[in-house]
């Protein structure tokens, strides 16, 4: 028997003459985690749907090992008989169908031609038992369970088809800390069990802390394999970007001036569940030229809080919000873009971007009528803005009319701040600017930032990575379980002390 | 490679592919319908050819607004009964109470605004999905009009109102509208062309452009002359190329036909821009009543009679012309010009087919088909899955 589980020998792989993988070896021991980095683009998704043979056999070259012997698999189906199971970064579950029936979707069990039920439900018990899981209930519908718990009934669905090797690609990027905790805890213990598996990550720290070897490939090519003793989370980024990152943050001195906004005894009720109330009668102010961080854990009320200064929070809720002193009233996101009050939401794909509209379209939605005379628009105007726009933020698109969903996540996530930042806001919310975001890109976000509160513009951002919050904020805004748990000016804050604030075991307010 | 570029070429440049669909129908018609005797096809005639567009006119004047609806990610079932009232509506007014025309026309064309903007507001005010508001102003315009017609025909209506319908211009107003629209297409395309250049922008070849002109002129004069060796541009069909214009300007140069295909393409980040969206969706709704007017008044005027079963089934023929367009299911994607030519070719197929003396059975079994593939070919065309 061989020694690896899994090798990828040499493994390159082109889209119309362009190489998207380049000569990138993986090889993974049975119970050993390995660690997948490299920045949006690398070519990580790529390598592994060549694994699962999204792209079948013969449309890339090199050579899969599966055990010692060589795998030519034609299909997903197939890879899954061999045991490599992928958890995507979006949950793949049927919300109306229960638990059992999700874990069993594809493979059910069944007595001539009908479902069996009772040792579908039994047996989802075992599996998720043995995950030491107790308290899902595999009747109900998967709906009923958080984006934590579905990702446990995903493992069980890899576990139920006697998955070797487990591939996890980006599989915390939506849970709150707790639920990150439980699953990294679990995969230690299918580690210990036999269980290989390749986890995909930008957290680095989670990559540190539960791979044996982490391998890092850059814009598809093979930067390095180490064991992760060799390696610290600033080693890895070296490696992932091919350049030292001193200043993650490149921090600017800003002007603070006089309260713009004020946020009073805001309160808002969840929109599926209305007696249960998501944000509880949190009021804050924001300055001028001030970046105001809002931390806290994901689920704890904080895009509700945002979604409503800004109009767009669908339920019922309460409140007042001042600009300058004065009491205005936004009901739509409209009046809000009108009053000076910008955001940028939380999922790009799905409430940021008009997908097969042209980039430079995207930027202008918000601004049309700048260039317009008796609602027709001078498109020559237009595209002097656009193209400044383009220059001025760095986005990379061969045509400024390029539909946007063929940019990457970096591109696209700058073009949106575009549009928000066109119409010329006072108050700019920033709700998680850089989820999905490569670390490239990432570092232009937080100039742009700086650049904004310099230019006197209220930046309020959300955001779950807790050293971007204490990066760049002038303040920090705590908040736990729809709670304002801690209001603190960040100087020497640390991570700990927003931690213990969001959980709830301080009360103190700096 | 060839066969790669040619792909792409008619993936970019839809209306091409479907003009050469148009041509392809024309010419097998064409070989069907010749007399050996005369050495004439009576499908390719000029006579017929106005008769063919006066045909299509009416489906063409729903499927212009009924593009913005689809685009926008709507539909809307209830054109067909709502053009049958609106034209019962006029005959009505022409016929028993003699209003005069404008009087008619002015109250025919607000109130199919003011149905249009009801249908638009249950839609997106009230949050009723379009679909099942639309199914039921379907049944209730039809009875409506049955309502108000007593279920009879009336006739006759004014000669007036009937040349709407019916007129043909002279020719002189004809070869002038011809050298007009092309002096102002060559201009909008040099403007175009300039403009691209001076922001860098990657523009066609100067050969290639002016082979569009070219292509375009001759097409413009080609039907010109054909119309006015017969008896002239049919008004109708002057109306339908309004229609055609004032509608592209509002699809690809304003504000408001911007925020139709930001709307459909998402319609959550549309309004998360600071974009009224129902109100957008609303006048959307209102352009598809306006339209429904006019082809109501147009039905009325060419059969120079209100009936009360005017325009059954005109919304299918209107959305199949979009889909046949390239219009897509998903909201976001589609052209007004796009539709014109599924509309040209619904009735190029009904025409061609009835001077064959195809049975009408026959006829639908052969359109429903030529749906379904059209819109496959356009799927596996564009290389992506609309649905």
């Amino acid at each position: 028997m061989s020694e690896f589980l899994l090798e990828m020998k040499n493994i390159s792989k082109s889209f119309s003459g362009v190489k998207a993988l380049d000569g990138i070896h993986l090889k993974v021991r049975r119970g050993e985690c390995v660690g997948l980095c490299g920045e949006n683009g690398a070519g990580k998704s790529t390598l592994m749907k060549v694994l699962s043979a999204v792209y079948p056999y013969g449309s890339w070259e090199g050579e899969i090992l599966w055990e010692g012997r060589e795998l030519k698999a034609s299909s997903i189906r197939e890879t899954e008989k061999a045991g490599i199971a992928i958890i995507h970064q979006e949950l793949m579950m049927v919300p109306h169908l229960s638990v059992a029936e999700n874990i069993f979707l594809g493979s059910e069990i069944s007595n001539r031609g009908f479902l069996d039920y009772d040792a579908m439900n039994a047996r989802a018990q075992d599996l998720l038992a043995k995950l030491n899981v107790h308290d899902i209930n595999p009747a109900l519908p998967a709906l009923n369970y958080s984006g934590g718990k579905q990702q446990l009934i995903e493992i069980a669905k890899a576990l139920n088809k006697d998955a070797k090797l487990l591939i996890l690609d980006e599989p915390t990027s939506a849970l709150t800390a707790t639920e990150i905790r439980t699953l990294l805890d679990l995969i230690k213990n299918l580690k210990a069990e036999g269980l290989a598996c390749v986890y995909i990550s930008h957290k680095l720290e989670e990559v540190a802390e539960i791979s044996d070897t982490v391998t890092v490939i850059r814009d598809g090519t093979h930067i390095g394999t180490r064991p992760i003793g060799e390696l610290t989370t600033a080693g890895i980024v070296t490696m992932m970007v091919g350049r030292e990152m001193k200043n993650l943050y490149p921090k600017e001195d800003h002007a603070i001036g006089g309260v713009v906004l004020e946020a009073r005894n805001v309160s808002c009720w969840d929109v599926t569940n209305p007696e249960r109330k998501v944000v509880d009668d949190v009021s804050f102010q924001i300055r001028k030229g001030e970046i105001l961080g809002i931390a806290g854990l994901v689920g704890a009320g904080r895009t509700e809080l945002v979604s409503t200064l800004f109009g767009a929070y669908p339920g019922s809720h309460r409140g007042s919000v001042h600009l300058d002193g004065r009491e205005i009233t936004i009901r739509s996101p409209r009046d809000a873009v009108k009053a000076g009050i910008c955001m940028v939401p939380e999922d790009r794909k799905r409430s940021g971007i008009l997908p097969i509209i042209g980039v430079g379209h995207n930027m202008t939605i918000s601004v049309l009528n700048r260039f317009a005379a008796f609602g027709l628009i001078d498109e020559h105007e237009e595209l002097a803005q656009i193209q400044a726009e383009i220059l001025r933020l760095k986005i990379k698109t061969a045509d400024p009319m390029l539909p946007i969903a063929s940019l990457s996540g970096g591109n696209q996530q700058k073009a949106v701040l575009s549009k928000m930042m066109l119409p010329d806001p006072r108050i700019l919310i920033l709700d998680e600017p850089t989820r999905g975001v490569d670390v490239g890109a990432k570092y232009e976000i937080y100039k742009l930032i700086f650049a904004l509160a310099k230019a006197g513009v209220a930046v309020l951002m959300v955001s779950s990575e807790l050293t971007e919050v204490l990066g760049i904020s002038d303040r920090v805004l705590v908040i736990g379980e729809g709670r304002l748990r801690g209001d603190f000016v960040n100087d020497n804050l640390t991570q700990e002390h927003v931690l213990a604030a969001a959980l709830g075991q301080t009360t103190q307010m700096a | 490679m060839t066969n790669m570029n040619l792909r792409k070429f008619l993936s970019e440049n839809k209306i091409v592919a479907l003009l050469i669909v148009v041509g392809l129908i024309w010419a097998l018609f064409g070989y069907l319908t010749y007399n050996a005797d005369t050495g004439v096809s009576g499908f390719l005639t000029a006579r017929n050819f106005s008769n063919l567009l006066r045909q299509m006119a009416i489906t063409g004047i729903l499927a212009a607004a009924m593009v913005f609806v689809i685009v926008a990610g709507e539909i809307d079932l209830s054109v067909g009964s709502l053009l049958g009232l609106l034209g019962g509506i006029a005959a009505i007014l022409d016929v028993v109470y003699g209003w005069p025309l404008a009087g008619t026309i002015s109250f025919v064309l607000l109130a199919g605004a003011a149905l249009g903007l009801m249908n638009g507001w249950l839609t997106a005010y009230l949050g009723i999905p379009s679909f099942i508001v639309t199914l039921g102003g379907q049944l209730a315009f039809r009875g409506a009009v049955l309502g108000l017609t007593g279920g009879i025909t009336i006739a006759p209506v004014s000669p007036s109102l009937r040349y709407i319908g019916q007129g043909y211009l002279p020719g002189w107003f004809g070869n002038g509208c011809a050298i007009a629209l092309f002096l102002l297409l060559a201009f909008m395309a040099f403007r175009t062309r300039r403009k691209r250049l001076q922001h860098s922008l990657r523009v066609p070849t100067p050969v290639m452009e002016v082979m569009k002109l070219v292509g375009i002129g001759v097409l413009i004069l080609g039907f010109v002359l054909v119309l006015n060796s017969y008896q002239g541009i049919p008004v109708p069909v002057l109306v339908l190329l309004f229609v055609l214009g004032i509608f592209t300007i509002i699809a690809k140069g304003t504000v408001f036909g911007r925020y139709i295909y930001a709307v459909g393409s998402n319609a959550e980040a549309t309004r998360l821009s600071g974009v009224n969206t129902n109100l957008v969706k609303m006048v959307v709704f209102g352009l598809m009543g306006l339209m429904a007017a006019l082809a109501g008044l147009t039905t009325t005027a060419r059969l120079a009679a209100g009936t009360p079963s005017a325009g059954f089934g005109g919304e299918l023929d209107a959305i199949a012309s979009c889909f046949i367009g390239g219009t897509s299911m998903r909201g976001g994607v589609g052209s007004v010009i796009g539709a014109l030519v599924g509309a040209l070719i619904m009735a190029s197929l009904d025409n061609g087919m009835s001077m064959l003396g195809v049975d009408t059975f026959w006829q639908q079994i052969i359109k429903g088909i030529i749906l379904v593939i059209a819109v496959y070919l356009d799927i596996i065309s564009s290389g992506v899955k609309r649905l």
